[in-house]
């Protein structure tokens, strides 16, 4: 087996009494896209915070491209190509979308530490930018602010930004948290088109969505993984019928 | 006042409306240009150091808009820099260093270090705690200015002279001074809008949007945050340097929490996140106190209402209410 991109070991987090991560294993394989179902409070984004660095386990260890980051905290990570998104948008409201992307693209090449030169007027950060928001058919509302955005544009904006820090690991939060019918189409097109490109840790409600697009999925249920497989075995499960899937394939 | 600082989003033109934005401070500047031709007309003196003030003050509000305006860091510890500057200048003219090139390189490297120490701690702090921190820190500052009795304690110090420029006695000429602090202004002026249009300042600006998203770009935010508090911290320095050599003077009072007050309502009169509006403020801010203090001594009982009533009604600062105007005019 091909040496995980992502591997949690043991992963344990308390808020106060309550077990929000209890004992977690989970590894990421190169160029899979891995799927994290499970219900409400079931713990996900609590795990992705702690994947991405922005909440510290109370035990275990988490290995990022063979390197151990458990220590390392978020901006770190996401130098050393860790990109995710976030379930609620998380795009600075007032740049334009081309200035959001450009951001992501600027994190990876040189410095920022620059203190003359008009970054809007750099060539190869605004060029790089374009093509991730083409990547995310978002290139036509390049010069709109984030805030004029429709709420889907918003969440493939997320995608653009995601996109632009050219990741070794994507860890998208519901991506398609919100939208109607056709935009979440639309995003799960796009996902199609990424997926190889780089792993992805996809955590997301809409079922139809996940069974399309994952290669394995983790079924997350009071903070562990009740199981880990091929969609169809998953779907089958009759522990993850009862648990989770239940109603909603019925 | 946290709250004001997060709402307003600071203006940066983007490149196809660029020279429009040129035509403000175009007009600004070529006052203070000309003013000193205007010295002829009348009380030259009194004129010539009145317009200074408000140039020197004008580099404080400027490096002030940008920690509130740009990074939604409201010092309330500003004055501390300018006051530290304006030490540097006085207690170094005591022991017989009177000249520029020296003072000036020592008054930036002080409010530098006084910005790198206060801004480790205080920039891990956000909103109000900030505001306060802020405002303990310049209170230190205070207190201590005043118990340095071997440099006139609460009474300050007067200076033999104004800083000399390798030996000579170039900025005593009040107008020769007169635009060295205006080509101080210009520079920082220019500096500032660079800076917030720059690869930095898109980061810096960034984190005032939104720090999760920045930080999970894989920005140290704090760093950045660090960096500009202590490039701000060096502007007010460079205009206490200046006040320094205006005033021949230097009091505690230059940094007492009145004056970083002082220096919020200057931007915040002129339209925070605007730099332009930080000129402007700073200019109505200094006239219409020297106004209304010609009128009756009683001045500050209709300065207050009048401030307030500016803050309420004209929240956009008087750069907001021109702009409003301007849309109308342009409608109708």
């Amino acid at each position: 087996m091909a040496e995980p991109v992502l591997s949690l070991r043991g992963l344990r987090k308390n808020f106060g009494g309550l077990r929000v991560t209890d004992d977690l294993s989970l590894d990421v394989l190169p160029g899979e896209l891995h799927a994290l179902i499970g219900p409400n409070g079931a713990g996900k984004t609590t795990l992705i915070n702690q994947i991405s660095g922005l909440i510290t386990p109370d035990a275990g260890r988490i290995v990022f491209c063979g390197q151990d980051v458990t220590a390392t905290a978020a901006a770190g990570r996401a130098r050393l190509g860790l990109a995710r998104s976030f379930q609620i948008t998380a795009t600075l409201p007032h740049f334009s979308a081309l200035e959001n992307v450009a951001l992501a693209v600027q994190a990876r090449s040189g410095s920022s530490y620059r203190f003359f030169a008009d970054a809007s007027r750099e060539e190869d950060l605004s060029a790089e930018a374009m093509r991730a928001l083409q990547d995310v058919g978002l290139a036509h509302r390049a010069d709109k602010l984030a805030s004029e955005l429709s709420h889907g544009e918003r969440r493939a904006l997320e995608l653009a930004i995601a996109l632009a820090m050219e990741p070794k690991l994507l860890v998208l939060d519901e991506p398609m948290a919100g939208t109607g019918r056709e935009e979440s189409a639309r995003l799960v097109d796009v996902l199609q088109r990424l997926k190889g490109r780089f792993p992805i840790v996809l955590v997301e409600h809409d079922m139809q969505a996940v069974f399309a697009l994952a290669d394995r999925v983790s079924v997350l249920i009071y903070g562990r993984i009740l199981m880990t497989g091929a969609p169809d075995v998953v779907r089958s499960d009759p522990k993850v019928i009862a648990a989770y899937l239940g109603d909603e394939t019925a | 006042m946290a709250e004001v600082a997060a709402e307003r989003a600071p203006v940066v033109s983007s490149a196809t409306t660029a020279w429009r934005s040129y035509v403000l401070p175009l007009v600004i500047f070529a006052l203070f240009a000309a003013i000193p031709l205007l010295g002829q007309f009348t009380a030259e003196a009194y004129l010539l150091s009145l317009v200074t003030r408000v140039m020197i003050f004008a580099i404080a509000a400027l490096s002030l808009d940008l920690l509130v305006g740009y990074g939604a860091l409201v010092s309330f510890g500003h004055a501390a820099f300018m006051g530290i500057g304006a030490y540097a200048v006085g207690i170094l003219a005591s022991h017989g260093f009177g000249d520029a090139l020296v003072a000036l390189p020592v008054a930036l490297a002080a409010s530098a270090l006084f910005a790198w120490l206060t801004g480790i701690v205080s920039l891990r702090t956000k909103g109000v705690y900030f505001i306060m921190i802020t405002l303990a820190f310049g209170q230190m500052a205070f207190f201590t200015a005043s118990s340095l009795a071997p440099y006139g304690g609460d009474d300050g110090l007067t200076l033999q002279s104004r800083s000399t420029v390798a030996g000579f006695d170039l900025l005593a000429n009040d107008r020769v001074f007169y635009y060295v602090t205006f080509l101080c202004l210009v520079a920082i002026y220019l500096f500032c809008r660079a800076l917030v249009r720059s690869r930095f300042g898109r980061v810096f600006r960034g984190a005032r949007e939104n720090e999760t998203r920045m930080v999970t770009l894989g920005y140290d935010v704090y760093r950045y945050r660090l960096v500009a508090y202590v490039l701000a911290g060096m502007m007010a320095g460079l205009s206490g340097f200046l006040l320094a050599n205006a005033t021949n003077f230097v009091a505690p009072a230059y940094m007492s929490w009145q004056r970083s007050g002082e220096l919020l309502i200057m931007i915040i009169l002129g339209g925070i996140g605007s730099l332009n509006g930080a000129v402007i403020g700073t200019a109505a801010f200094l006239l219409l106190e020297e106004w209304l203090a010609g009128f009756t001594e009683h001045w500050k009982m209709i300065f207050g209402p009048f401030l307030v009533l500016a803050v309420v009604f004209v929240p956009g600062g008087l750069l907001g209410l021109s702009r409003f105007i301007m849309r109308r005019l342009r409608r109708g």
